[in-house]
């Protein structure tokens, strides 16, 4: 028996995997099949799961509706379908505006000294340590009327003599871009700094003797050879974002209504899982075809993993 | 060419992103130290020790513990040190499993060819494609239905019935975590030269003291790298624990999320500093013992 | 000792699936006998085999078709932990996370030897290659040659049968690496362990070596001492991969008991009185090898038999040779000519379009089977 296993690699590398592999399949593959049945599904009026086959949750999704103003028996009702697009454009936003902050910093961190790098790193990882849920609270109290960005503001308005009266900035779309940024920025540092990092600063060298003036190298050599990690930080950005809610939830109020929130509700205040179920998978789908566009293009970089 | 040459530019917006990273926890620092009950403005500090709590209005105007009132209720919160128990519980068990089986796991795909291996090594990147919150109510769907199938059918009532909480957190902890420590593991074991192994084999070690002696003190740093990002990820995440936790399994997550959506008092700025510089000071302890250990090894 | 051989490879074939998918065998019907005490090398460019073959004796692989013997043993699947062989790795892999001592002792603690033994053994086996002193360092902590020594003692030290060797001495600089060849050599001769060095560099097998397999493609190519390796090459392969050679293709004219006149074409001319192998028949296509350093040069033609007119077409000075290229009717030949005489006279020199007589002495040429 120990002799056989012994010689059989296969029958080793089967049994390390095990565990992992029957964890993975109880606890995220067999969920995401449950998902696309319950989402085929009719909600019960005890908010049960009734099985069936129908496509009335999608259809309800994409904008079927039959609770018409005007007496008709069905219309297009975008509701859903704005929350959709909502989502997908601010995860668009979210990654653009935190791809453009967070290349000048690792950029930064890279080139400074090899000594002090360590130190520029820890302190992008800080805030990151910090709970999520607690990052959220601190906008909270940042924007809203009688927060700091306000009292700021007023200050400076007053010093130039300019009137100001605070405004509401919480509970805003741009809140929650604010939000969204600031909770997903070290995950795209990081993975831009691994790839900058790994630059042999030859390069720089040799495409300064080629002729290549500062801007022509860095659009030449340095933003080339950095894509890996801008592409693994955009993976680790946009997927987030698009499925979160808590960001919209406490900095949005009940105003920004994003795909998480409304999946999160089905499920515990509308008590509709099936309806749920079907939203999440759209998600899902959503998210996948854009990492799988988007990876085609430039790959999966072991990037991903560094951060 | 000074290779570590840096433009004006650069300086300006690596200064600016590290004032917008640090702006809202010196933000949130300063108002544990808020005198208001409220903690919509901060109105000073809390300015006198003294026996009782004084209160004029919803201002404290002093305190056993003076400026440092907030804390000390907090102290005083017994949700909050069972939510820490919690959290804390959760992320030890997860970390521990998710590394032993992560590892295993890792190993496997660097090093075996077998028949599931690209199902095995495919699924590992799931919950880095997949929106949190779609595993997260894929994962309550089973639990519930899977539990009103089995309280349904053997009849069970009272405490018997099966139910979210501790058991479940921990159970999709672990199975959010155990592909980062396989993908961290199996980063590291790429570079890991296999005549070191052959090496102790060849010497007469068989292959359980060949992994013990060898293999395992070599992707050790590797391992513990992986079960750090384990238990940060464990202790951060919300919305897996929001989707899985029961009665009795509240972690602080949970519970800083829950006072959100009611009274916020400074108590829970007292918490986040806190929670800051535990974290703040178990890292930089870490790293200090890390840098001691490469420091041995040169 | 059980068995005359050992080691002994019979018939061995090992087949590996590239990544495309396909079956290629590294070793491809390999057989040899390694003698007691011998210092056997196996040679041959990257991707011959060789490193394939001595892993299967150490046991890290094993053979796919065909069986590997130490000591009169048959191998089957026995691991390399049950082996009484030991290997000095190309990379050293020397245990980084362990002082010297310790990389040293882990071999004995293996073999459950007690503190005070391995204590014993390992002093001497760090004696043995100077290394005394350095127990207690990383191996980080050492110079490339010391981790080398290191590695050797490591091995050394459990005493074993056979001692694998692959390519050990890759690492080091020229220098260091001459003096180390001489170094193992002395220390085969003293403990009378048999020694399977794998090498790509023929210079350090001729050197060493009491027999060589030469390799290439999976097969042996010849299996022989230096001198006959390099004397007496059975193959084309083996005449150009040791050393270099001139080679000449032509046709059996006439054969007589042990000699034979071959024709020539490229040079439309005939040598003759050429020692030859059996089997070769009248009429047969071969090919004539002449290395470069055994072929004269003279001024005029003083004996009629086998001299050619050349023409210089360039000369190279290498300090120890005058590396001389020349053209006979068309054929490109090379003469190394040893500078026994000062060159500083440029008129030493051969000069570019000089006619000469070269003279091709019938015991240094090979005639070889045409394949």
């Amino acid at each position: 028996m120990l002799q056989r296993l012994r010689e059989s690699k296969s029958a080793q590398g089967t049994l390390l995997a095990l565990p992992t592999t029957v964890w993975l399949f109880v606890l995220l593959i067999i969920p995401l099949i449950l998902t696309l049945i319950v989402s085929f599904g009719r909600r019960s009026p005890d908010g049960n799961v009734i099985y069936t086959f129908t496509f009335e949750n999608y259809t309800r999704l994409f904008g079927y509706s039959t609770n018409c103003a005007n007496g008709q028996p069905s219309c297009f009702d975008p509701l859903y379908v704005n929350i959709l697009g909502r989502s997908l454009s601010l995860a668009f936003n979210t990654t653009v505006l935190v791809i453009s902050l967070a290349y000048p910093l690792a950029y930064f961190i890279a080139r400074a000294h090899p000594k002090q790098r360590n130190m520029y790193l820890f302190m992008v990882l800080i805030p990151l340590w910090t709970n999520f849920v607690i990052r959220v609270y601190a906008w909270m109290m940042l924007l809203r009327k009688e927060g700091a960005i306000n009292i700021i503001i007023g200050w400076i308005a007053h010093f130039l003599h300019i009137p100001f009266t605070p405004f509401e900035m919480l509970y805003t779309p741009g809140a929650v871009l604010v939000g969204m940024v600031y909770e997903f920025l070290p995950f795209m540092i990081l993975p831009i700094y691994t790839s900058l990092e790994k630059i042999d600063l030859s390069l720089y060298e040799a495409a300064a003797d080629l002729g290549a003036n500062a801007i022509k190298t860095f659009l030449r050599v340095t933003l080339p050879l950095s894509m890996p990690g801008v592409v693994a930080g955009t993976i680790l950005v946009f997927i987030p974002v698009m499925g979160t809610f808590i960001v919209s939830d406490i900095l949005g109020g009940r105003q920004v209504i994003l795909v998480g929130n409304l999946i999160q509700r089905q499920f515990l205040d509308a008590r509709d899982p099936t309806f749920g179920s079907a939203a999440s998978l759209i998600l899902m789908v959503m998210t996948l075809i854009v990492t799988y566009f988007y990876t085609r293009k430039f790959g999966f970089g072991e990037e991903i993993v560094v951060a | 060419m000074n290779p570590f040459r840096r433009s004006p530019f650069v300086l300006t917006a690596a200064v600016l992103v590290y004032i917008f990273l640090y702006a809202p926890i010196i933000g949130l620092v300063l108002y544990s130290f808020n005198a208001s009950r409220a903690n919509v403005t901060f109105e000073g500090f809390i300015p006198k020790y003294s026996d009782r709590i004084v209160m004029e209005g919803s201002l404290v105007k002093s305190s056993p513990c003076g400026p440092f009132h907030w804390y000390c209720e907090l102290a005083k919160n017994n949700d909050v040190a069972e939510a820490a128990g919690n959290t804390l519980t959760i992320a030890f068990i997860a970390t521990i499993i998710s590394t032993i089986i992560g590892t295993m796991a890792a190993l496997a795909l660097q090093r075996y060819n077998f028949k599931m291996k690209p199902f095995s090594q495919l699924s590992l990147y799931i919950p880095i494609v997949i929106p949190e919150i779609v595993m997260g109510i894929g994962i309550l769907t089973l639990f519930s239905q899977f539990f009103g199938w089995v309280n349904e059918t053997f009849n069970l009532v009272g405490n018997a019935r099966l139910s979210l909480g501790m058991a479940t957190v921990t159970a999709s902890h672990i199975a959010f975590m155990v592909p980062f420590v396989a993908l961290v593991v199996q980063a590291r074991l790429q570079g890991f030269d296999k005549s070191y192994e052959e090496a102790a084999m060849d010497l007469g070690a068989n292959e359980w003291i060949t992994f013990r002696r060898i293999t395992f003190p070599i992707i050790l740093p590797g391992i513990m790298s992986g079960a750090l990002l384990a238990f940060t990820l464990s202790l951060d995440d919300f919305v897996i624990t929001f989707f899985t936790n029961g009665p009795g399994s509240t972690t602080l997550p949970i519970y800083v999320y829950g006072l959100l959506r009611r009274i916020i008092t400074p108590q829970v700025n007292a918490l986040s500093t806190v929670w800051i510089l535990v974290v703040f000071i178990a890292v930089l302890l870490l790293q200090i013992l890390q840098n001691r250990e490469s420091k041995d090894h040169s | 000792m059980t068995s005359e051989f050992a080691v002994e490879m019979r018939d061995v074939v090992k087949k590996f699936i590239t990544p495309e998918g396909n079956e290629m065998a590294a070793v491809d019907h390999v057989t040899m006998q390694i003698k007691n005490g011998e210092f056997f090398s196996m040679l041959g460019s990257s991707g011959c085999g060789k490193t394939t073959s001595l892993r299967m004796v150490a046991g890290f692989e094993w053979p796919t078709e065909g069986e590997v013997y130490i000591e009169g043993k048959a191998m089957g699947h026995t691991p390399p932990f049950q082996r009484k062989v030991n290997t000095v790795f190309q990379n050293y892999a020397l245990f980084q996370h362990l002082t010297v001592y310790q990389n040293l002792a882990f071999g004995l603690e293996m073999e459950g030897a007690k503190e005070d033994e391995i204590k014993k053994r390992v002093g001497r086996a760090l004696e043995m290659v100077q290394l005394t002193g350095m127990d207690r360092r990383k191996p980080k902590q050492l110079s490339g040659g010391q981790q080398q020594r290191v590695a050797l003692a490591r091995a050394l030290v459990k005493t074993p049968d056979v001692l694998l060797l692959d390519e050990p001495l890759g690492a080091l600089d020229l220098k260091l690496r001459k003096e180390m060849q001489l170094e193992l050599k002395a220390l085969q001769q003293q403990l009378g362990i048999t020694f399977i060095y794998v090498t790509h560099d023929q210079e350090e097998a001729l050197t060493m070596s009491d027999r060589i397999a030469v390799m290439s493609k999976g097969k042996i190519q010849q299996l022989g001492t230096p001198v006959e390796i390099y004397e007496r090459p059975t193959n084309k392969f083996v005449a150009d991969f040791i050393g270099e050679s001139n080679f000449l293709e032509g046709k059996i004219k006439s054969i007589s008991q042990n000699e034979a006149s071959v024709f020539v074409s490229s040079i439309n001319a005939e040598v003759v009185g050429l020692p030859i192998s059996k089997g070769l028949v009248k009429g047969e296509e071969v090919i004539v090898s002449i290395r470069p350093e055994k072929i004269h040069i003279a001024e005029k033609d003083a004996i009629n038999q086998n001299m050619f007119r050349a023409t210089v077409t360039n000369t190279v000075y290498i300090g120890v040779d005058t590396k001389v290229f020349v053209d006979v009717h068309g054929a490109k030949l090379k003469v190394w000519e040893q500078n026994r005489i000062s060159r500083l006279d440029p008129k030493s020199f051969y000069t570019v379009g000089q006619e000469v007589w070269l003279m091709l002495l019938p015991e240094n040429t090979i005639v070889l089977r045409k394949d």
